[in-house]
């Protein structure tokens, strides 16, 4: 079973919602980054969304892209990137699972196939690709599925329901339902329509659904948890560390406040599940 | 449609790509909305009455069909080719941006869209959006990058006249592309109501098609319009390019017309050699960028470099898709032009035939003043003059020097 798969199975037994947090990978620096990263198991994080740095983040708001390019100031690439992965795994968490989040061109350059494999071998367990849709990401699946890597879906508010079997089709991992109709950081989506759109996702898959976009409380992300599988915490993360002081405590201190919501946040509707 | 594999006029696939390039590369939140765009796009296509009321529009509101001048003088200084200017600048709004923002807006307005954005290098884009949304009565937000709001103040100040909301960029090198990705982040969060007027001939599909297609209204009228005074066919096309729209509108009737060569300019701003430029064809490689793979100014991690060029309009690190298909397979032939060698072409022609061309075709005559000599009396090379410089007298002033 996967990290990702193993994960799932494990919080539905313990019948809770999990947390994922997003962060980029190198910000505001390579030691700082991989600090977080590290002690996020501990503060109560499920699954780790790890950023790759990209010039031009079409779909992300001013917080996401300041930390991009905090990232790429101190030196990130995307071998910077499968780097920390990989000491993040010899640090000895082998059970958390990584996702990597990010824009097709700097994989299209590294090489899709490339990638994947140094993906894997970094041990990283899924992609999220916001720029390549179901009809363009041919060129990254069949690498993906080759080294065993999740390629996860986003699901959107505009994503109807002759649409949505496209989007399911063929995603692993998880549904990654974004929440809101806009980019990173801005505006929340209303809790009633989140769940009204799970339970609609929650038709057409087996696949745990995740919802981001939006959360930036502990509170919100109680909320979201009564509703999905687990909910993402980013931008609110990411300002955090973009902040002064010590990065690493705050950042941490902040997480295990929102994993503290949300575990103890039982969810609803369990029973048909 | 007749497909025909010897044709160069069939792209793109049902998908979108122009051989490698192209496609949709955009986050699911747009995609259900390109799709929309798309059937609206094939629908209107194939509607006479589309047809007839963007006729209309261009005869009455734009001034089409633009002059095609013999520039005689300029011809007998070159001394070689018979050089002929397409006149887009004598458009409304003084460019060829206006032949797209037309055909745009009466889709947006099929479409039921309310609110309009786009982005814009130059202003000549943003003016022309603008100004349709003026005419058709629709609020408009234009992005432009904070360093082109310097560089093409007059712009600023005729959108605004014209009504728009004009959002300064920051983000980035603070230019056109940069512009480009901030009006993308606006769609994606007003997807219900809002059309985005892309400028150029780039982005997801299907813009690249629809903008060329609305482009092209300028080489089928040179096809006329030669016809009428020379009888034949033109042996040159030149243009220049910033995503390639000016360039694809002269070129796209003719590409199955073996007999014409095609010549497009980039901007090699400060040269080649020093990497400030913005020849994304002869500088770069394939990459994905604003919704399309085409070849862009990267570097070895896949991380989009700036571009540089004196003209605003040019200074974009990409380049439409089908340029990129064309170019690999070399039927258009892809120079580049300095920003001095622009400059000199543009004091040139106000001199010689008393028009200021804006600083984007002043690269394309800068090819022409190099490629006219060489080539024999009776051949007739079209140029696309499709920007006046008004919006570049201070740019200009400036580059000479010389203090308004
Ligand atoms: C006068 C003029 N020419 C050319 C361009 C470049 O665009 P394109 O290559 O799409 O024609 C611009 C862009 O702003 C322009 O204003």
């Amino acid at each position: 079973m996967s990290r990702i798969a193993a994960r799932f199975a494990r919080l539905r037994q313990e019948g809770r919602a999990g947390l994922v947090t997003f962060t980029m990978a190198g910000d505001p620096d390579y030691a700082t980054s991989l600090g977080i990263m590290r002690g996020l198991p501990k503060a109560g994080v499920d699954i780790i969304e790890l950023g790759v740095m990209f010039s031009d983040p079409m779909a992300d708001g001013p917080a996401v892209q300041a930390a991009g390019l905090r990232a790429h100031k101190a030196g990130a690439s995307v071998r910077r990137t499968l780097d920390m992965v990989a000491e993040f795994r010899r640090s000895g968490d082998n059970e958390t699972p990584v996702v990597l989040m990010g824009y097709f061109n700097p994989i299209y350059i590294f090489g899709a196939e490339a990638f994947c494999a140094e993906a894997k071998k970094a041990g990283v367990d899924g992609l999220i690709v916001v720029d390549l849709p179901p009809e363009e990401d041919h060129e990254l699946r069949p690498h993906a599925i080759a080294n065993g890597l999740d390629i996860i879906r986003l699901a959107t508010p505009t994503t109807d329901a002759a649409r949505l079997p496209k989007v399911v089709e063929g995603a692993s991992g998880f549904i990654y339902y974004v929440a809101v109709l806009g980019i990173t950081g801005t505006k929340s989506g209303a809790i009633e329509q989140i769940q009204e759109s799970v339970e609609r996702i929650r038709k057409s898959t087996d696949l745990p659904i995740v919802v981001g976009f939006g959360i930036k409380t502990p509170e919100q992300a109680a909320e979201v948890a009564r509703v999905a599988d687990a909910a993402v915490v980013g931008s609110a993360l990411v300002e955090i560390i973009g902040g002064k002081g010590d990065t690493v405590r705050s950042a941490l201190r902040f997480v295990e406040g929102v994993a503290n919501a949300v575990h103890s946040s039982r969810r609803k509707a369990k029973a048909d599940a | 449609m007749a497909t025909s594999v010897n044709s160069y006029r069939t792209g793109p696939d049902e998908r979108g790509h122009f051989g490698l390039y192209g496609g949709r590369y955009v986050a699911e939140t747009l995609m259900p909305l390109i799709l929309e765009v798309e059937r609206a796009y094939n629908a209107a296509k194939v509607d006479p009455d589309f047809h007839r009321e963007l006729n209309y529009y261009l005869k009455y509101y734009v001034g089409r069909p633009s002059p095609l001048y013999f520039a005689e003088r300029l011809t007998r200084q070159l001394g070689g080719a018979k050089v002929y200017f397409k006149r887009d600048e004598l458009n409304h709004t003084g460019a060829h941006k206006i032949n797209n923002c037309m055909g745009q807006i009466l889709l947006a307005r099929r479409m039921g869209k309310t609110r309009i954005i786009a982005e814009t290098g130059a202003g000549q884009h943003g003016v022309a959006t603008a100004t349709v949304c003026a005419l058709f009565n629709l609020p408009c937000t234009i992005y432009m990058g904070s360093t082109d709001i310097e560089r093409q103040a007059p712009n600023v100040f005729r959108m605004k006249l014209l009504g728009a909301e004009v959002k300064p960029v920051t983000s980035g090198s603070a230019t056109l592309k940069d512009a480009m990705n901030d009006a993308l982040r606006d769609w994606v969060a007003n997807v219900e109501n809002t059309y985005y007027i892309i400028g150029t001939a780039a982005g997801p599909h299907p813009f690249p098609m629809l903008v060329r297609d609305f482009q092209s209204v300028i080489g089928e009228e040179v096809r006329k319009q030669l016809h009428e005074m020379e009888g034949r066919l033109p042996d040159t096309l030149v243009a220049c390019i910033g995503g390639g729209s000016n360039a694809l509108g002269l070129f796209h009737p003719f590409l199955d017309d073996r007999s014409v060569s095609m010549v497009a300019v980039e901007a090699a701003g400060l040269g080649l050699e020093t990497g400030k430029h913005a020849a994304s064809l002869t500088g770069g490689k394939p990459g994905v960028l604003h919704g399309n793979r085409t070849y862009l100014l990267q570097d070895d991690d896949g991380q989009i470099t700036e571009a540089h060029s004196i003209s605003a309009g040019l200074d974009y690190p990409g380049i439409g898709p089908e340029h990129s298909w064309l170019h690999d397979l070399k039927r258009v032939e892809y120079v580049s032009a300095t920003d001095q060698e622009a400059l000199d072409a543009f004091k040139l022609l106000a001199k010689i035939e008393g028009i200021l061309p804006a600083l984007e075709p002043a690269h394309a005559l800068a090819e022409v003043i190099k490629r006219a000599p060489n080539l024999p009396k009776d051949h007739l090379l079209v140029m696309n003059l499709c920007g006046r410089g008004d919006k570049d007298v201070f740019t200009v002033a400036a580059a000479l020097g010389i203090k308004l």
